[in-house]
């Protein structure tokens, strides 16, 4: 369980549900795309960012009889809110639909994703909330799904990946942060690729070790992107929460970007006070994993020099812990309030008591 | 001290000069006026005498420059932090990180030749101008 207190009950920030395969998401398409998925025969999206097959993906327990797992509500409740004591989790599918090339039908099953998250998911459990997939070959696409789900006041969040086309600070992708800002939503971004670049600066990867720690790298060159393109500075009111980013690279990234920005910082005058300051106000960091021995996490909690940034999440079903061990070892229990709760209705308008007087929250 | 013949340093130019003890001092001239500065960037020491002159770039939102005080700033040469050289202040952090700033104005010789200014290295001659440091 989450907290030795049983009245401290935990905001999860990051759980995955996982359609079966793309038939779980036909009822949600169109006639069209319903038959072009039988017709091509087209079997599933599962993304190689997360192998099915893999031990990670989904822990062992929590695995059904055909090795799948997170497919259903049931689960979810049996496996992680009951047991963690969850009063509310946040709902945010990896299912691959960010790798379709083409953009029409990346568009039809982005929108069914959603809605199958809408149907099958939300509406079966009060205390579930979700993000918005977006579909992101071009910003018109994810603002319209934007648009179209945000009247859901159940959806808290947009979100996309860390490895897409185009770093997520460039200029294009504003019109998004503008419409997280106006819809009182933060904008999520998770561990994982589109596949439109190697998923490493280096090149492609040869084993999935490799893949897996370079999200890190990917995280560190969204952050940095956020912050030298102004992005952050133009929508101060936006929060951004990276998810399955890890923890402990944050604030020896951050001391070479600040240490950089002194010198260079002519090249984005708008960057007009310490990065870090901007990163502490703005960017958030769900806390599972947390990537450091539990005796060295106060030192990095130090380091972070915040106590308002991290967030707690189960990564429900990918295996981080076992058993009800869900708190990165080593995170003090003073902290328990603001990680397990506190910190996430600070981050998330719409999770907010008093959401309702955050909508129409402007940039 | 006299850091030397306001002829020495034209608007735009800069000059070292020796303070004694191993202590160095750059002096500028912006525009007809003189600022002196601690040659030693408070970062890692480097020679600010030996970096970019420029101006000072700010911006309302991304994308829009604002370019003023043209060679109003310091670079150093090493790591590129930015000072004012009116006033010593860095960019970035104008409170704790500065250069060391002494007064400067300029006196005739004829007032020099009698006053407490020592000139070590060059005769003063009573009708030029020279550039005065208080160091």
């Amino acid at each position: 369980m989450t907290s030795p207190d049983p009245a401290l009950r935990a905001i999860d920030c990051d759980v995955h549900p996982m359609p079966v395969s793309l038939r779980t998401l036909s009822p949600y398409m169109d006639a069209f795309w319903a038959d072009q998925v039988v017709e091509r025969g087209m079997t599933g999206l599962d993304s190689q960012s997360w192998p099915i097959g893999s031990p990670k993906t989904i822990r062992a327990d929590w695995r059904d009889a055909r090795g799948r797992g997170a497919s259903s509500v049931e689960e979810l409740r049996a496996q992680a809110l009951d047991p963690f004591n969850v009063e509310i989790a946040i709902l945010n599918p990896l299912y691959g639909v960010q790798l379709l090339f083409n953009e029409d039908m990346c568009r039809a099953f982005t929108r069914a994703l959603n809605d199958w998250v809408r149907a099958e998911w939300l509406d079966r459990d009060d205390r579930l909330r979700a993000s918005i997939v977006l579909p992101m070959h071009t910003p018109d696409q994810a603002v319209a799904e934007i648009e179209r789900l945000a009247p859901d006041r159940r959806f808290v969040q947009a979100l996309a990946l860390v490895m897409g086309e185009v770093p997520l600070g460039r200029r294009q992708w504003w019109p998004v942060m503008e419409a997280c800002v106006r819809h009182g939503l933060t904008l999520g971004i998770h561990a994982g690729s589109a596949y439109r670049h190697p998923q490493t600066s280096v090149g492609w990867t040869s084993w999935y070790l490799e893949e897996y720690a370079a999200n890190q790298q990917a995280f560190q060159s969204t952050l940095a992107s956020l912050v030298t393109e102004g992005a952050l500075g133009k929508f101060p009111s936006l929060k951004v929460v990276l998810l399955e980013s890890g923890v402990t690279w944050l604030p020896a990234f951050l001391w070479r970007l600040q240490k950089v920005w002194k010198g260079v910082r002519f090249e984005v005058p708008w960057v007009d006070r310490l990065p870090a300051e901007i990163v502490r106000d703005q960017v958030r960091l769900s806390a599972q994993p947390f990537d450091a021995p539990a005796d060295q996490v106060g030192r990095i909690l130090d380091h972070l020099r915040s106590e308002e940034m991290l967030l707690w999440a189960s990564d429900w079903p990918h295996w981080q812990f076992d058993g009800n061990d869900c708190i990165p070892p080593g995170i003090p229990a003073r902290l328990l309030p603001k990680l397990l709760r506190g910190n996430a209705l600070a981050t998330y308008p719409r999770l907010a008591p008093t959401g309702a007087a955050r909508q129409g929250d402007a940039a | 001290m006299i850091a030397g013949p306001v002829a020495e340093i034209p608007p735009g130019g800069r000059k070292l000069v020796e303070a004694g003890e191993g202590r160095r001092i750059v002096v500028f001239n912006l525009d007809g006026e003189f600022y002196a500065l601690a040659n030693r960037c408070p970062h890692q020491g480097g020679s600010l005498c030996d970096g970019i002159r420029t101006g000072h770039v700010t911006a309302p939102e991304p994308g829009i420059y604002s370019y003023e005080r043209r060679g109003e700033m310091i670079r150093c040469p090493w790591h590129s932090w930015e000072f004012d050289i009116r006033t010593g202040k860095s960019w970035f952090d104008p409170r704790r990180v500065q250069v060391r700033q002494f007064p400067a104005h300029v006196e005739k010789g004829s007032a020099l030749v009698e006053g407490p200014y020592r000139a070590e290295t060059f005769p003063v001659r009573v009708e030029d101008d020279y550039v005065v440091v208080e160091a």
